[in-house]
């Protein structure tokens, strides 16, 4: 079955191309079979993938197909190649399963648009390309897929391109992200230019070996990385990159849940897991990489208390989510990166499609202020959205528990105790602000426009068939990475040949007492979120309301995110306004945001300056080649 | 006193003479045609150029020089004369309905494009100072009547006027700087000069560096770099779109083949000299193209500027002056000339006689009402930007490469932050084209066999060479074997 991994993205393809060109011509429900079962498809080629892969002993376990060599020219070789070992069969088993999920879901959900092909073609492009990342077998073909998802979510996110704020959110995800991608392919080149290949195995085995023997600094190893951890920041919206991904919820509510949870944002955990070896020779770099984690986790998470709109929430979650997930890679615990990535795909997916399944209820309104009591209304969507919110608040035994509490403990021991600290702080606030969500949403008086109320329905069958397949694997997914128990922690096992021995950790050894103690602290930190938003929003509704009038100050802060927009644009835009237009070619790799924001006034003032420059005159011009000569003259002596 | 008649051998210039033949030929049978048997002209040009592209393919290998060392033909002249030669075949393919409709429809036209193709192969393939100078005048020349073709056009005339008025300004320079360096090196072949400036670079260093400078400006003002490409936007929007189409591409590819040739062959001892300016010049080239490319509405104006900016990565790659560099150039060019000649095919095919419909705005809802061609546009804009996997990608991944490998690991991440600058204005269109309702009709439009011929060969050589890059670069990387 190895053998024919080529055609799991080969699938996907197949269904862009049909649907696309021919999308328009035929009937809706041929464009949704073409589309689902394309990924279908991928994904049953995939699990037999997984199946041979299971059956080659642990060591065997990496098995290279190249379809064809790409570039091949003096010293520089690119294939076109794929390559299965445990890393990317988790990867292909996630995107593949939980992509073809929410392409059934999309079927319910985007019945009514007018873009229906258009929508089913985009969906495959963005399942090929992200097929296409987690397979390659190099850094330029990965990049290609990058690129590719990129390219998908852009198109996706303004898919809706007559809403202005819509098309706006396309540009600027699509800006921000090839920020990120400046940092990637300068990286690439470099590791080019260091290892004298790009081709994953090859570089691997030659940075252990080259390093060994001194050939190749730390520095070098830093530079790398550290390039490659901008590109991830883009991809997987960290600090300073991360303003993108709130705004991409302006597109339909399935992508939220397939592109900006589930997979294309966690591209950037794969990347930095796939270069782990890279990673482990320059501890500066794991420090960034846990760092930013760590605050972004808390960051994002603080923001998530008091957003109102539904799905703003789940999206400040999902980055504070990435931001744990790179906090276990900046400790060297890949694995439980991994794990966590696995479990939060499922937990996430499950949590955006049901509150797709609101809004489609509510016909389109998302602020929580005006919902309330749906639990009756909406028994199924209900459920499977508190499975999945114990999931990711950590309660045992569903599977967030399992991967968060993993990290947890290696942040603790591989760590130090402020990073378990910031860890365990921004646990509590994601129980706290799931439950708030679900408290206000679901339970409590009706707050629903009467207009509305009249039409609440619960969702049909192919919506929420896909909301209960995933909220079973919130509750199972979990149990392959089960810790204490020797041989219960497959995930581990499965992992261990590509992080090498370092992945699991199993440098450190702590008194099993000592492992169980935090797990029952981070029960008790996530029953504690629980529990206080039972308090605050169930049994004394009040408390809000007065906690924010006594702290205005710090509550409009966190409302309006920290300001993070308007200091990106006090900073960029204004001096931009002011005709210091230099500054802004220094300050746009930091913070891009303003540019694009301040495209507008930055157009104003270079027309300004070429208005004075570029005068039509032939003797203005004349002089400008005399000054160069002038200038260049100055130079040479 | 004895006169030896020197050899005479033809095989170097044979591609030209052909050429040179096709453009006499076109004038004079153009004599004996009505208006509506014009279409033969097509025809025989065409003919023409495929015949010398045939020819020049089978010299490819080897070095051969003729006329006293002061032509060569070697695997790098073959590379950019086929790229003439893709070019002006291009050029010709969009033009045919387009001077139809300008009413521009003269014989002069072909013969003219003809003359200044064969200027570039002179260029390309010079190796004395004199001969690159003539080359340059003959395509310049051709070039300046060429942008004021459209002659009942105010736009045109000026534009011609303009770039005849900078041109002439910026030839005197160049032929100082030729006039300098022979006074110091006593010979104006190119290799005679390398042999003789190690022993002058310590007396006579001033003078040396003045005759480089002027070169510099020369042949910065043919391949619009900062401070020397005013004249651009200018006559790039004044000139007829095929015209400016065939500006952008030939002539700048044989303004950079001589630029290299010059500054590795000749100059090539100097390289810290010249480095720190040209990567100067590379910085601010890339730098101004972008940013002045996204505050136009004007699409040909638009693609003036990036045209300049493009200009800049090719400079990064002589500052890189390495193997892998001129292999990215030969790329680069040859990915330029097809996506760029596919970018002004589309902007012929949307304009209608008297209406060129040439702002940005015009391009809104084409996604809709022409599926096909906003795609064909769609895939030129990513291409220019730089997105894989088209060519474009590639051309450029290969050039930084180079920068990087060279040590100038600065001048790469300026170049990288360039072409995320330039995505804004490239993608713009695209998001005119697919985000926004229409905001005119797009019937008529003209399509003829011939454009659709060259918009298929366009589509298909950028993305083949993003997709399948490895036999051209592998091409051009032998194609440099010339210089190391």
């Amino acid at each position: 079955m190895l053998n024919y991994i080529w055609l799991i993205p080969l699938f996907p393809l197949i269904g862009f191309l049909i649907n696309g060109f021919f999308g328009k011509r035929i009937s809706k429900n041929t464009v949704g079979y073409i589309a689902c079962g394309a990924v279908g498809l991928s994904f049953i080629v995939a699990v037999l993938s997984f199946i041979s892969l299971l059956q080659l002993t642990p060591e065997h376990r990496v098995f290279e197909k190249i379809l064809y060599t790409w570039i091949d020219s003096g010293s520089f070789r690119a294939e076109v190649g794929f390559q299965l070992d445990p890393l990317s069969a988790i990867m292909i088993l996630v995107v593949s399963g939980v992509g073809f999920v929410i392409h059934i879901y999309s079927t319910g959900y985007m019945h009514d648009d007018e873009g229906y092909p258009r929508y089913f073609s985009y969906l495959n492009l963005f399942t090929f390309s992200m097929l296409l990342l987690v397979l390659a077998n190099n850094f330029l073909l990965m990049f290609i897929g990058w690129e590719g998802v990129g390219l998908c979510s852009y198109l996706l996110i303004g898919f809706w391109f007559e809403k202005k704020s819509a098309s706006d959110a396309g540009k600027k995800a699509f800006v921000v992200n090839r920020i990120g991608d400046f940092g990637f392919i300068l990286a690439i080149m470099l590791i080019f230019v260091t290892f004298g290949t790009i081709d994953f195995t090859e570089v691997f085995h030659a940075a252990s070996d080259k390093s060994h023997m001194g050939i190749i600094t730390t520095t070098t190893f830093t530079a790398i990385t550290l390039l490659l951890f901008v590109g991830a920041v883009g991809k997987s919206a960290q600090i300073p990159l991360y303003t993108w991904l709130p705004d991409a919820m302006e597109g339909p509510t399935p992508v939220s849940a397939l592109i900006h949870a589930a997979t294309m944002v966690t591209a950037g955990v794969y990347m930095v897991a796939r270069c782990n070896i890279l990673y482990m020779l320059a501890p500066i770099s794991m420090t960034v990489v846990a760092g930013v984690g760590a605050a972004t986790a808390i960051y994002a998470a603080s923001i998530g208390l008091v957003q109102n709109d539904i799905k703003r929430v789940l999206a400040y979650s999902t980055v504070s989510q990435l931001g744990y997930m790179f906090l276990a890679c900046g400790v060297g615990a890949f694995t439980a990166g991994i794990f966590h990535l696995m479990t939060h795909a499922f937990f996430k997916a499950c949590l955006f499609l049901g509150s797709g399944s609101v809004i489609h209820a509510m016909g389109g309104e998302q602020d929580m202020r005006k919902m309330g009591g749906l639990r009756a209304h909406m028994p199924r969507t209900y459920w499977t959205f508190v499975i999945a919110s114990l999931a990711i608040a950590g309660i045992p035994p569903f599977a967030g528990f399992f991967s968060k509490d993993e990290i947890l403990w290696k942040a603790l021991t591989q760590g130090n105790i402020l990073l378990w600290g910031i860890g365990a702080l921004a646990a509590f606030m994601t129980a706290f602000y799931m439950f708030r969500l679900i408290f206000m949403t679901f339970w409590g008086e009706s707050r629903v426009e009467e207009e509305v109320a009249k039409h609440l329905h619960e969702s049909p069958g192919n919506m929420t068939f896909p909301l209960i397949i995933l909220a079973f694997l919130s509750i199972i997914g979990g149990f392959v990475g089960i810790p204490l128990i020797k041989g219960w922690n497959k995930i581990d096992e499965f992992l261990s040949p590509v992080f090498g021995g370092h992945g699991a950790g199993e440098a450190v050894h702590h008194s099993v007492s000592l492992e169980l103690g935090m797990m029952m602290v981070s029960i008790v930190i996530a029953l504690a979120g629980i529990f206080l938003a039972y308090r605050m929003y169930i049994i004394a509704p009040g408390i809000p309301e007065r906690l924010t009038e006594r702290h205005q100050i710090a509550y409009r802060v966190i409302l309006n995110k920290y300001y993070i927009d308007e200091i990106y644009d006090a900073l960029i835009v204004r001096p931009i306004k002011n005709g210091a237009n230099f500054l802004w070619k220094g300050f746009d790799v930091v913070v891009v945001d303003g540019t694009v924001n301040g495209a507008a006034y930055l157009v104003e003032q270079w027309s300004k300056v070429m208005r004075v420059i570029q005068s039509g005159y032939v003797r203005n011009y004349a002089f400008s080649m005399i000054i160069g000569l002038v200038i260049i003259f100055l130079f040479f002596m | 006193m004895e006169i030896i008649a020197p050899p005479i051998d033809l095989t170097g210039i044979m591609p030209m003479i052909i050429i040179a033949i096709t453009g006499i030929l076109v004038l004079i049978i153009d004599l004996f045609l009505k208006e509506r048997s014009k279409n033969i002209l097509i025809f025989i040009s065409l003919t023409g150029v495929i015949i010398a592209a045939r020819v020049s393919f089978s010299q490819y290998g080897g070095i051969h020089y003729s006329f006293h060392r002061t032509f060569v033909m070697d695997t790098f002249s073959v590379f950019f004369n086929l790229i003439f030669l893709l070019g002006t075949a291009l050029t010709i393919l969009i033009s045919a309905n387009y001077i139809k409709r300008e009413e521009i429809n003269h014989g002069e036209y072909y013969a003219l494009i003809l003359f200044a193709t064969m200027g570039m192969m002179l260029m390309a393939g010079g190796s004395d100072l004199i001969t690159i100078f003539l080359g340059l005048e003959i395509m310049s020349i051709s070039l300046y009547i060429l942008a004021g073709f459209r002659r009942t056009k105010k736009e045109s005339n000026e534009a011609a006027l303009k770039y005849f008025l900078l041109g002439a300004f910026a030839t005197g320079f160049l032929l100082y700087g030729i006039a300098i360096l022979y006074g110091v090196a006593g010979s104006t072949n190119l290799k005679d000069i390398a042999a003789s400036i190690p022993g002058r670079l310590f007396d006579q260093k001033p003078l040396l560096l003045m005759g480089m400078a002027l070169l510099i400006i020369g042949l910065g003002f043919k391949v619009a770099s900062v401070p020397f490409h005013m004249w651009t936007p200018d006559v790039y929007e004044g000139a007829p779109t095929s015209i400016t189409a065939f500006m952008s591409a030939g002539p700048k590819a044989a303004a950079f083949a001589v630029f290299f040739r010059i500054f590795i062959d000749s100059l090539g001892n100097m390289e810290p000299n010249w480095n720190v300016i040209i990567g100067i010049m590379a910085v601010l080239t890339m730098t101004v193209g972008n940013v002045l490319a996204i505050a136009q509405d004007n699409i040909k104006r638009m693609l003036a500027y990036s045209s300049i900016a493009h200009a800049g990565y090719i400079l990064v790659a002589l500052v890189a002056a390495n193997s892998l560099g001129f292999t990215s150039v030969l790329f680069y060019m040859l990915a330029y000339t097809l996506m760029n000649m596919g970018a002004f095919a589309i902007i012929i095919i949307l304009g209608n006689k008297g209406e060129e419909h040439l702002n940005i705005s015009d391009y809104a809802g084409l996604g809709f009402k022409r599926p096909l061609i906003a795609f064909a546009m769609s895939v030129f804009m990513f291409s220019m930007a730089g997105i894989p996997p088209m060519a474009g990608f590639i051309g450029k991944f290969y050039i930084f490469s180079a920068a990087i490998k060279a040590g100038y690991i600065g001048l790469a991440i300026i170049g990288v932050i360039n072409s995320v600058i330039s995505v804004f204005y490239y993608l713009r269109i695209t998001v005119i084209m697919y985000m926004r309702e229409p905001v005119r009709e797009f019937n008529p439009i003209s399509l003829s066999p011939l454009i659709i011929l060259a918009l298929i060969i366009s589509v298909w050589g950028t993305l083949h060479l993003g997709i399948l890059p490895g036999t051209i670069i592998e091409f051009a990387r032998k194609s440099t074997f010339a210089f190391f």
